[in-house]
């Protein structure tokens, strides 16, 4: 009767739901891809240049350091190239490609994997990366100098600028249907509204983003814009403007919601995402800096870990 | 229904498999040969034992290896001891292992017939009883029971042993709750069933029915305390420590059927799935081998497939087809090699997750951080990890696959032992 069979035994449970990170980082990849085919279809073999080049030189550099750092390489979970992916929605079609490459090292290696890799980076890399590239060599992200040799069928002016410097009727040469149809400049997967909505709002069904983030985020800016217009409607441009234009969209779907980087609790993600949406319009109006979202996720991946202290007394839990 | 989840939204809502899900299987199992039974406790010398090999054991016997006061066990078989071994359980669990080869003809121990039915004779006869009746709450000095629950369902999925139990033998529940009330003198006996099931439990004697939502984990022992009787167990307390003293069907049944009949209930009753997913209700002797037990339900078994004790939550996975059937043993599940997710050591992504799952309302995201460097008390002490209530849904869920389960269990033994050798000093 004695059989040798050799079982597996291993702790319970024994049964999973069948999530995975390479699911949810596909997924969230597939989501981009509308955004990111308009970008390719309007700046044409460049703006494929960039995206190859990013996702690319992205798993370029986290193989590199997977084999410097002697550990299992872990490219096969998409974060890589999804973060390269990211980075290259956020960047002008003409960027050149050392750009791209030192893009992508700050995102993978100054971004993620000098804080301990995947799940452990405080910060959006790929915000993180742009800021300081956009500090660094702040022409080559000016859209407007950037793009002034593209024969485009719309404006060739970055919406934020205009905004910036005529007031709020530089913000009537924009519909909100130009906005939604990407025929403005910007990044070039930043600029198709329809797409990034489209894309995640798919994300927000697969909860692999979280609606309590995202919601607040737009809130947070229709309302903070909807006050700015409300005293000065001459120099700030309205709500509408603000959540199509710019990194707005990408922002709520792509960038403020990180897995890492963003609270989990309910209370904690509202206070997130609406203090994300106030800070970057806060930026955009009275700061110095064109477009404040990126910075509004910097400053909201900060108090993340603080925001998270706002949590559910534990079941049983007395005092 | 876990294919679904997996496509869709990753808020499992999972339900308890009711009754008329579950077909009856062959009714009863017979051991081929041998039975183990397992006392808990250990020992250090062969020779203090009361018990040795070669000793003749009658069924229905009561085997109390380190004398009368000492853990017993019930022999389930007539036949002769043939090996006496320590073995090891789960958390640092230790047992003694009696293998008992069986006679060919079966004699019938009668020190239990007669007995009147009071906790003397509960506490001395019955708490090896199928389905593990928790009658050491009325042993000692704890803190009194004042109410009884009666578990007309399993805590885990897939199961549905005691349901089972509570619809087919209803009349024994009921004399077990009788003889229960007027042993123990605890006045409140409440039934806990699913809510489809809460039909026909008009004459059981019981003080109340309750229902408990079919969506797991709302069986969870902390969980009926939490939302049947509005009690929250403090953390790292139990609901016995409130005290609630829960009973499984079975084991009323089995406490009924005990002084119906006037011999010790040797058959365990248990929920069997097999590799496809099938599910049978069986019953078979305690001690008999889930070998025996496979054997004759048709399953066969291959290397690396997966045996487990229990439901797919919160079970056990047994290392050996010799494992005996044991008195807790509601349900034993089979799954083919190769059927089952892994988990990796890959680090947590910080999804938030099992904080949204879990039903103990933790922070298993930064609790997971400390318990994987190990920092056990950090995690008990910034983090509520006594508040888990062990259900083990954030492993199910957690994209990563982070045995969170495991790393919690483990550090709650660890800090256990912790205590345990801190306790003498202060």
């Amino acid at each position: 009767m004695a059989s040798n069979r050799m079982f597996i035994v291993s702790h319970a449970p024994f049964w999973h739901n069948g999530s995975g990170i390479a699911r949810r980082n596909f997924a969230t990849i597939v989501a981009a891809l509308p955004a990111l085919a308009l970008g390719v279809i309007q700046y044409g073999l460049p703006a494929v240049g960039v995206v190859t080049l990013a996702v690319s030189t992205a798993m370029f550099w986290e193989w590199l350091l997977c084999k410097a750092t002697r550990r299992p390489v872990t490219l096969g979970d998409g974060n890589a190239a999804l973060l390269g992916l990211v980075l290259a929605m956020l960047v002008p079609a003409t960027v050149p490609w050392w750009a791209v490459l030192t893009g992508t090292f700050l995102t993978i290696v100054i971004g993620q994997q000098i804080f301990g890799g995947i799940g452990s980076n405080p910060f959006h890399p790929v915000v993180l990366a742009m800021m300081i590239l956009s500090i660094s060599w702040a022409t080559i992200f000016d859209f407007n100098a950037a793009l002034v040799n593209y024969d485009l069928s719309f404006k060739a002016v970055y919406p934020l600028t205009v905004v910036k410097t005529f007031g709020s009727a530089g913000a009537e040469q924009f519909s909100a249907l130009d906005l939604l149809l990407g025929r403005h400049i910007g990044g070039l997967g930043a600029t198709f509204g329809l797409g990034l909505i489209a894309g995640g709002i798919y994300l927000m069904i697969r909860r692999i983003i979280r609606w309590e983030i995202t919601v607040p985020f737009l809130a947070g800016i229709f309302v903070t814009a909807l006050c700015f217009q409300t005293a000065d409607a001459n120099r700030f441009a309205g709500p509408m403007f603000h959540l199509l234009a710019g990194y707005t969209l990408v922002g709520a779907f792509f960038l403020l919601p990180e897995d890492s980087s963003s609270p989990v609790n309910t209370i904690a993600m509202v206070i997130y995402g609406f203090g994300g949406g106030v800070m970057a319009v806060l930026i955009r109006n009275i700061g110095v800096y064109v477009d404040g979202v990126l910075l509004a996720v910097l400053v909201m991946n900060l108090v993340s870990p603080l925001l998270d202290k706002i949590r559910p007394k534990a079941l049983g839990k007395v005092g | 229904m876990t294919k679904l989840l997996s496509a869709g939204p990753n808020t499992p809502l999972m339900t308890y498999e009711l009754l008329h899900q579950t077909p009856l299987g062959p009714q009863h199992i017979t051991a081929a040969k041998d039975i183990t039974l397992l006392v808990p406790g250990t020992f250090e010398r062969r020779e203090d034992l009361t018990v040795k090999v070669g000793d003749g054991v009658r069924t229905g016997q009561k085997i109390s290896p380190f004398g009368p006061a000492g853990a017993y066990a019930v022999s389930s078989v007539t036949g002769t001891i043939r090996a006496i071994a320590p073995m090891s359980g789960d958390y640092g669990r230790r047992y003694t292992a009696l293998t008992i080869t069986k006679a060919p003809a079966e004699q019938t121990d009668d020190a239990f017939s007669g007995q009147a039915p009071t906790l003397e004779t509960l506490l001395a006869f019955l708490r090896a009883a199928p389905g593990n009746p928790p009658l050491h709450l009325f042993a000692g000095a704890e803190p009194a029971v004042h109410t009884i629950l009666v578990c007309g369902l399993d805590a885990d999925l897939l199961v549905a042993t005691n349901q089972y139990v509570i619809k087919a033998e209803l009349a024994a529940v009921s004399r077990g709750i009788a003889i229960l009330k007027e042993a123990t003198g605890v006045p409140t006996v409440v039934i806990v069933v699913p809510r489809d099931l809460v039909q026909g439990f008009g004459h059981t004697g019981a003080t109340a029915l309750k229902a408990v939502d079919p969506i797991y984990p709302a069986a969870n022992p902390h969980l009926i305390i939490h939302r049947l009787f509005g009690q929250e167990v403090p953390m790292g307390k139990s609901p016995a420590d409130l005290g609630f003293a829960l009973f499984s069907a079975e084991s009323v049944a089995a406490i009924g059927k005990a002084f119906d009949t006037g011999r010790l209930p040797l058959d365990k009753t248990f929920t069997l799935v097999d590799k496809q997913g099938r599910k049978s209700i069986l019953s078979a002797r305690i001690g008999t081998p889930v070998a025996d037990v496979l054997a004759a339900a048709g399953i066969t078994t291959a290397d690396r497939d997966r045996i487990i004790a229990g439901g797919p939550m919160t079970g056990a996975a047994v290392y050996s087809e010799e494992m005996p059937i044991r008195a807790d043993t509601d349900a034993l599940l089979v799954q083919a090699a190769g059927s089952f997710a892994l988990t990796s050591d890959y680090p947590c992504v910080n999804c938030g997750e099992c904080v949204r799952v879990c039903p103990a309302r933790m922070q298993v995201n930064m609790l997971v951080r400390f318990l994987e460097a190990g920092q056990y008390s950090n995690a008990a002490d910034l983090y509520d990890l006594d508040a888990c209530i062990e259900c083990g849904l954030c492993s199910y869920v957690c994209v990563a696959h982070i045995p969170i389960f495991q790393y919690i269990k483990l550090a709650k033994y660890e800090l256990s032992r912790l205590n345990a050798a801190e306790a003498p000093n202060g």
